[in-house]
């Protein structure tokens, strides 16, 4: 509001600072510069030797070539784990969305006993290292001898996702949709109803976020699909096997798609969200 | 006598509700986690396990050095890792949030965390890339002249700790930002009518108030990475292992599921004790 009017009366106040200011400025931009250089380096030399026409993707660049792209594309396990790890993604999900948002409705709205505890109990696996849920999956898994499978992968993957889920849900279940809720609910909907056509729609941005954000978890995750999976595996898994051959143009290939297929996601969600947003 | 039917019914309808969330948990979390902590106390024999209770394993882990090395690697590596993202992301967060005009500030954040979302495995490797004996970082120094032998900067300490500072940077920037934006400015101006200088304003305002985001992002960094397997599996060579490397080792190479049971509560610990040293700062809240 004043905002503009604030700062110029600091600059008044302080004459004489104007070229510490300058300075302040420069290294501020410097600093910027630095760290975005640090956080790029490793994605850009990654995709720049993907294009290597070579067998190493370390310097020098012998020039420019398409080789590693054909073999990825070529490469049958790489593109059913890559098949794999969309459809746990997406399954996991979707089943940790909808619990999740079940379970926030129920305990934004009504009064049930202990539901600190069970908020806690909820929200529970996130403190817990994703090494130590798999390492008990498995080990209740093998004891009930349950052969492993995407099944398995799916299920803990739903594990860690579903306290994310819950807890952006639940967040957002703020005490002004209330009244909207008891409008639909006098004008004769029952309970289910409401919930599905009216708590549903008016929560569809956190939702989705929540949706986003679980299959983008899923699909990165490594530690619990290389242990709960055996035959069928995901991308993470098929890619961690390749890196057993050291380094190599083809694994720069791939993750440089992987990287692609984000950034074109994120691109995709924020313009959505953005033209949302400008409409009023 | 209608009402508290009614009231019953909605209850148990929100039973219902929150039911499958609950019992999701209880059966894929609770109960693998107290499983674990029993077969922590049982031990091996050959390929069996044998329940019979004891606390061999935990002893095993305070006496065999190498076991309990890890541990230290592991509490070294994290605390380092931790420090070193808080103070890289803290001035980057602030002068995404003061420096940058109001419209690009959501480009900035986004170009901040776009290397967030290639792949986590291929994210370590790709520093292999850059800090190995044939790397970019040792043949760019070597092709200028500025050393004559490479430097040994993968495969140890030094490079696990490089992968994982660049990657809790970025999370770490995206906490600390959505902080300090939320940080009304007329506390600074408060401040500032009061007589204190940026330092001061800086100091005693701006960081108490954004201590909680950093407390925050500080534990979660402390969680994930002191967990974590990938990266000092790929960056860190095999002279100090973490962790979670002697984990994996238990479970693949020598079948020990008891002991990998006791390391994962002993790893479990580590996180809790963490959390009760910032549980102050730490809350969960509806909006």
């Amino acid at each position: 509001m004043a905002q503009p009017g604030e700062t110029q009366a600091t600059d008044i106040a302080f004459p004489a600072g104007s070229a510490r200011r300058m300075l302040a400025s420069a290294l501020s931009w410097f600093y910027l510069a630095a760290v975005y250089a640090f956080i790029f380096l490793p994605v850009a030399v990654l995709v720049l030797f993907s294009f290597q026409d070579g067998r190493l993707p370390v310097p020098p660049f012998n020039g420019f070539s398409l080789q590693w792209y054909e073999s990825v594309f070529a490469d049958r396990k790489l593109m059913a784990a890559l098949a794999n790890s969309l459809m746990v993604a997406v399954a996991s999900s979707f089943v940790s969305c909808l619990l999740g948002f079940l379970a926030a409705y129920a305990l934004a709205r009504y009064r049930l006993p202990a539901s600190a505890l069970q908020r806690g109990l909820l929200i529970a696996p996130m403190t817990v290292s994703y090494l130590i849920i798999a390492l008990g999956l498995l080990a209740v898994l093998n004891a009930l001898q349950v052969p492993l499978s995407l099944w398995t992968v799916g299920i803990g993957h739903v594990v860690i996702n579903l306290p994310l889920c819950f807890a952006i849900i639940y967040a957002s279940m703020g005490d002004h949709h209330v009244n909207i809720e008891r409008a639909a609910r006098d004008l004769g909907a029952s309970d289910v109803k409401v919930m599905a056509l009216v708590t549903a729609p008016m929560l569809m941005p956190s939702i989705m976020a929540a949706f986003f954000l679980s299959i983008t978890f899923s699909w990165d995750e490594f530690i619990i699909a290389f242990l709960l999976s055996r035959f069928d595996v995901t991308l993470p898994v098929e890619i961690w096997s390749m890196l057993r051959s050291g380094l190599n143009p083809k694994t720069n290939a791939i993750g440089s798609l992987v990287f692609l297929a984000s950034v074109v996601v994120l691109v995709v969600l924020e313009l959505a969200l953005f033209g949302r947003s400008r409409k009023p | 006598m209608t009402t508290a039917t009614l009231e019953d019914r909605e209850r148990r309808r929100a039973w219902g509700f929150v039911a499958p969330a609950l019992i999701w948990t209880f059966a894929f979390f609770v109960v693998p986690f107290l499983y674990m902590a029993a077969m922590s106390l049982w031990s091996r024999q050959g390929r069996e396990i044998v329940r019979v209770w004891n606390l061999d394993n935990y002893a095993r882990f305070f006496t065999e050095s190498a076991l309990l090395k890890s541990l230290t690697n592991s509490l070294e590596i994290t605390l380092t890792v931790t420090v070193l993202s808080v103070l890289l992301a803290y001035p980057l967060a602030w002068i995404i949030a003061e420096r940058v005009p109001k419209r690009w500030q959501r480009m900035a954040l986004i170009l901040a965390i776009l290397p967030f979302w290639t792949s986590y495995v291929v994210r370590s490797y790709s520093w292999l890339l850059v800090l190995s004996k044939g790397g970019v970082i040792n043949q760019a120094l070597l092709g200028i002249g500025l050393i004559s032998e490479p430097l040994e900067i993968a495969s140890n300490r030094t490079a696990t700790v490089i992968g994982f500072v660049h990657f809790f940077v970025m999370l770490l920037t995206l906490t600390i930002y959505s902080n300090l934006i939320q940080l009304s400015p007329n506390y600074r101006r408060a401040a500032a009518d009061l007589g204190a200088n940026g330092f001061q304003t800086f100091w005693h305002v701006v960081l108490p108030l954004t201590l909680p985001g950093i407390m925050t992002g500080a534990f979660l960094t402390f969680v994930l990475c002191i967990g974590d397997y990938i990266t000092p599996q790929i960056l860190g060579g095999n002279n100090e292992l973490v962790l979670p490397q002697i984990i994996m080792l238990q479970i693949g190479r020598r079948a020990d599921f008891p002991m990998a049971a006791a390391l994962s509560i002993i790893l479990m610990l580590a996180v809790t004790a963490a959390y009760l040293l910032c549980a102050r700062w730490l809350k969960i809240e509806r909006a």
